[in-house]
């Protein structure tokens, strides 16, 4: 029987010959939730009913024989951060609890418009501020692989509702590495587009200039399938890119031509797990064998990029979460003295530890005086991490690195040190700070069994070499097809 | 104790607040109209402020507003750029407004205001302006006026509506001059077709920053704390809150002798009710706007063709047009600011009448008169007159002609005026000719059909007769009002010729 | 931005009536717990974005827009609003009308 621990390829033609149909998946997915979800803590939101009618609405379409769309009837698992008409959209905050935006966000829409059914909302942590959905104020996400690790973040749930086999495909958003580290917590594919290749239009913003929405799937072919639906230029944000989008699933069986991938030496020092170090060499070692170059690149303004991020994207979400002050949507509390104290307790109420830490870092960094010092001075700072990764790709393709510094980390590890918790954020922030798209890939395990990912990095714009960079190292592997066992369990 | 003397400078700087004519808002594809009477029906997610939802400039907006600087003379921006002033207000709804900070479309540019109200000597100030800047208008809020502690009602109908804000240098001198500044920025707007400058629907409003330059009791000359005054919303509320501050300023000086205990910048209130400024925020809770470049949107490079296309297509100008009227059409000064002061069309009209009937000075006669006295009874606008410029210019001629008295065009215009409109429609000229006949106005021209007439007269008048040929000149004005009575269509000074000539015969 | 061109010293010192005034500003109503924790933790972090300093910035534009876009500007086309009903249906407190909030006492008091 098919099930969403297959590929989305695999699913599309079983789908298509009539082995199976999305009521069938649809239902699998949910009688998966059911069994595991308690455990794993991937979903804050399952629509059952509307996403089975949705399925059935599409298998009498198909039955009909009328056109169907790319997605044709596979579930898909939404991060709780896209506004999602007539469902609940929490952020995973108290702030938002029980908010039913009245509008879809545009990839939500494109969803829709695809016949993707959706089959609920996914945890994250609180306004897709922390690494390890943690910060979830619904109770965090663990990894399917070990139930005592988290599942990475903030998009913890959708990578681990496709690793756990709840839904073939879900959408993530990486403001600093939101899409791929949890995707390398969890043993999935996650890609993070060029800045502007998806609308953020119903995105709820954190950081406006370094968000963005991406795939996740189990597979390369997944992720650029996924793409295809969510990736179009939108008029409503006018911070998306009119550039065509490629069909990108045609392009991945081609590898790439004398293919020149980039190693910052500086990425492989102390700090850096042993496990993920050896899976990083040994995959890097796998597109030697394949015939690519591999080059020394210099980054040199690299190890600013996390002081960088912690002034830009805390200074805009302090802006962008304003607006939550429990007048026009939201919490507002039941015990203030006047207006000005309704604000301060609502917010003080509703948001939790870290949002509060972020909007306070962003806050003073805005404050009068020292605009010039922080906000201004990181700006700079970051057109000078850009340069850098422009040079570095006038001699290679890709820039190969490690995803995160440790595969996934105990739950509770790293909560009460922010810092350190920020620092883990080393290797994908800067690929926000450039705008530059981003992709993690299942390149190994560590000895207990946590799976490790690999980071690919592209030239803005350039998702399809960064898809095809990832199905050849892909094909020559066999990560992406083991199971955690939680999951093998059921099926 | 005593105020102290003159001399003493009034420092008068104004922000005027100008909502632009726009179908939609400047974020987003809701209608851009006033509508308090269905509160809350003209938002969508991204004047709502709603999780998720993003801006996008509206190209019109940008147009209007680089319009308007052109028209002041100001310098526009090559790029621009949009940047977030925080704060929180409830209807503010991202508690943050989106303006600009350091890269206004437009810097600097001034306007001339008249500092006298006639005359053809007018002198005229230039009033500089700091610069122009386009930002979104907030909602609006209903206090509660039972003061009984209810709840405050938000309707964010207008949130989102583009608002140009012109700052202007601290160079007006006076509170009517700041009146008349206000007063010619308004009919700037309208003429540009910029922004409809309504007043009660508050599409035009203005906060005003006022200090005096005081002379203490040793001589030394001091200013007092520079205050702002918020929301003024009529021009007789500018003027009347610029001369009560004034007074409170002097007062508040006298008292302290010059000696402040705070001399921040005050925030102050205007009560037009009780015709009092109101202290309100005190420097404790100084604002911190936090201004940072908004990134959800791009700068805007403002293409040098696209300023040259919007300079070129610009009108003609009140200011410009107020010189014309007076340098080619030998209007007074005065006459020329009455035509131009009353707007576009009325202006468009009288030039037309002007025109065609070849007297300026009548048809600004007739124009500032009669036309205006009747559009004031019936509260009509030029447009929907029912005299339109050929009519007018038709009258007129026929004065000009001899073909009309000026006593027989009135008739002439109040006929027309109460023509109905659905009635028979004929030419103007017809008409004129139809009301003409119909009331025997037609000029008797020729002497040979008033002599019968003024025989008559002086026969029925014996006594005055004498009067004047004994040398009393004013008893021929009885005789000139009895043959005028007969002959309607008769003018005045042909009758008091040939009376003359009769008499002295 | 500003137009301080004397850079402040970056890392000023974080005091608790600093993180009191930046709570106020930030309409936070802390909890102790929080303003000391907040306090210790922002001050660290702070110290550690002092790194900064460190990078010649000496003539470099600042990131601004996204991926060099301009110009996104849409026409003056009307599209369609929500209903009232969707409008209000997330406030905590309306009255099929209007939203409300407690009294606003001092108009424009920030």
């Amino acid at each position: 029987m098919a099930t969403a621990l297959e590929s989305s390829a695999t699913l599309l033609d079983q789908l298509t010959d009539g082995q199976t149909t999305s009521l069938r998946l649809t239902q699998d997915c949910l009688d998966r939730i059911a069994a595991h979800d308690t455990a794993i803590g991937a979903f804050l939101h399952v629509d059952s009913e509307p996403a089975l009618a949705a399925a059935a609405a599409i298998d009498r379409r198909r039955e009909a024989g009328e056109p169907l769309g790319l997605l044709a009837g596979l579930p898909v698992a939404v991060k709780d951060v896209l506004a999602t008409r007539g469902q609940p959209t929490t952020c995973a905050s108290r702030m938002l609890q029980g908010w039913v935006p009245p509008y879809d966000a545009h990839v939500v829409e494109r969803l829709r418009r695809a016949d993707a059914v959706l089959i609920g909302k996914t945890n994250m942590d609180e306004f897709a501020m922390g690494s390890t959905t943690e910060n979830s104020a619904f109770g965090p996400t663990r990894t399917p692989w070990r139930l005592d690790c988290a599942a990475g973040g903030s998009s913890g749930g959708s990578a681990a509702a496709v690793a756990a086999g709840m839904a073939p495909l879900a959408v993530g958003s990486d403001t600093g590495g939101s899409i791929r580290q949890p995707a390398s917590f969890c043993g999935v594919v996650g890609l993070k587009p060029t800045y502007g290749r998806v609308s953020r239009y119903g995105l709820v913003a954190f950081a406006s200039s370094l968000d963005q929405v991406g795939p996740f799937s189990g597979d390369v072919r997944g992720a650029a399938l996924l793409l295809e639906v969510l990736a179009d230029h939108d008029p409503r944000d006018a911070t998306c890119a009119d550039e065509p989008v490629p069909a990108y699933r045609d392009q991945l069986e081609r590898p790439l031509d004398a293919l020149r991938v980039g190693i910052c030496r500086d990425h492989f020092t102390e700090g850096l797990d042993k496990d993920v170090d050896e899976a990083v060499e040994a995959a890097i070692d796998v597109y030697r064998r394949l015939g690519a170059e591999i080059h020394d690149i210099q980054l040199p303004h690299a190890r600013f990029a996390v002081a960088c991020y912690y002034l830009v994207a805390p200074s805009e979400a302090s802006s962008n979460l304003a607006r939550y002050d429990g007048v026009h949507y939201g919490a507002r509390s039941d015990d203030y003295d006047g207006l000005v104290d309704m604000y301060c307790r609502s917010r003080g109420e509703a948001f939790g530890a870290e949002v509060k830490r972020r909007i306070m870092l962003g806050t003073y960094a805005l404050s009068a005086g020292y605009y010039d010092a922080f906000y201004l001075k990181a700006q700079k700072v970051r057109r000078l991490i850009q340069q850098d990764y422009q040079q570095a790709f006038t001699s290679v393709d890709v820039i190969a690195s490690p995803v995160a510094p440790t595969p996934a980390i105990p739950l509770g590890s790293l909560v009460s040190d922010p810092l350190q918790m920020y620092l883990a954020d080393t290797y994908t922030i800067s690929a926000n700070l450039a705008g530059l798209p981003g992709l993690s890939l299942p390149a190994g395990f560590s000895d207990d069994g946590r799976p490790i990912g690999l980071q690919l990095l592209a030239p803005p714009f350039q998702e399809s070499r960064l898809l095809q960079a990832a199905a050849m190292h892909e094909r020559e592997t066999q990560w992406h097809l083991r199971r955690p066992p939680l999951a093998e369990d059921s099926s | 104790m005593t105020a102290p003397c003159s001399p003493a400078t009034t420092i008068i700087g104004l922000e005027v607040h100008v909502q632009l004519l726009t179908e939609t808002k400047i974020f987003c594809g809701c209608l851009n109209r006033f509508n308090p009477e269905e509160p809350n029906v003209q938002t969508c997610p991204v004047c709502l402020g709603l999780p998720g939802a993003l801006p996008v400039m509206n190209r019109r907006a940008l147009e209007l507003a680089i319009r308007a600087g052109l028209a002041l003379s100001g310098t526009i921006a090559g790029t621009t750029k949009w940047d977030r002033k925080q704060y929180y207000y409830p209807d503010l709804p991202k508690a943050y407004q989106i303006s600009q900070f350091d890269l206004p479309f437009c810097d600097g540019g001034w306007m001339d205001v008249d500092d006298a109200d006639d005359g053809d000597e007018t002198q005229a100030s230039r009033i500089r302006l700091i610069r122009v800047h386009l930002e979104e208008d907030a909602g609006k809020n209903l206090h509660d006026e039972t003061q009984r502690g209810r709840d405050s009602r938000i309707d964010l109908n207008r949130a989102g509506t583009p608002l140009l804000e012109i700052v202007s240098e601290p160079d007006l001198r006076s509170a009517a001059q700041s009146r008349r500044y206000l007063e010619e920025m308004r009919l700037l707007m309208v003429y540009l077709g910029v922004s409809d400058c309504n007043m009660q629907e508050g599409s035009l409003r203005c906060d005003a920053n006022i200090n005096l330059e005081l002379v203490n009791d040793d001589g030394v000359a001091i200013r007092t704390p520079i205050v702002e005054i918020k929301n003024l919303n009529s021009f007789r509320g500018v003027e009347a809150a610029l001369e009560y501050e004034i007074g409170r300023q002097r007062q508040e000086f006298a008292e302290c002798g010059g000696v402040y205990a705070d001399s921040e910048k005050q925030t102050r209130g205007w009560d037009a009710d009780r015709g009092v400024t109101f202290a309100q925020r005190g420097k404790e809770d100084a604002a911190d706007y936090r201004y940072f470049p908004d990134p959800d949107l791009v700068p805007v490079q403002i293409a040098a063709e696209w300023i040259e296309e919007l300079r070129t297509g610009l009108c003609e100008l009140p200011a410009a047009r107020r010189q014309r009227l007076v340098d080619d059409l030998k209007l007074s000064r005065y006459d020329a600011s009455v035509i131009i002061d009353q707007g576009r069309d009325l202006a468009d009209y009288f030039e037309a009448v002007a025109q065609r009937c070849g007297d300026p000075k009548r048809a600004a006669n007739w124009v500032t008169q009669d036309v205006l006295r009747e559009l004031n009874d019936r509260g009509q606008a030029i447009g929907d007159f029912a005299i339109d410029a050929d009519g007018l210019a038709a009258i007129l001629a026929r004065i000009a002609s001899g073909d009309l008295t000026t006593r027989s065009a009135r008739e002439v215009f109040t006929a027309l005026l109460d023509d109905d409109p659905e009635g028979e429609q004929v030419t103007v000229e017809a008409r004129i000719d139809e009301i003409i006949s119909d009331r025997g106005l037609a000029t008797i021209a020729d002497s040979g059909a008033l002599e019968p007439l003024i025989d008559a007269v002086i026969e029925r008048n014996p006594q005055a007769a004498a009067d004047f040929r004994g040398g009393k000149q004013a008893a021929i004005g009885k005789l000139i009002g009895e043959v005028m009575r007969e002959a309607k269509g008769a003018d005045p000074q042909s009758v008091r010729a040939a009376l003359i000539e009769r008499l002295s015969s | 931005m500003s137009d301080s061109s004397q850079a402040e010293p970056l890392v000023p010192e974080l005091t608790r009536d600093v993180v009191l005034k930046v709570a106020r500003l930030a309409r936070l109503h802390l909890a102790e717990s929080e303003v000391e924790s907040f306090t210790s933790q922002l001050t660290q972090i702070l110290d550690y974005v002092g790194v900064l300093d460190e990078a010649d910035t000496e003539g470099v534009e600042p990131v601004a827009g996204a991926m060099g876009l301009n110009s996104v500007l849409r026409e003056d086309l009307p599209t369609t609003s929500l209903s009232r009903d969707d409008a209000l249906s997330g406030a905590p407190h309306h009255d099929g009308s209007y939203f409300l909030v407690p009294p606003i006492l001092d108009p424009r008091a920030e």
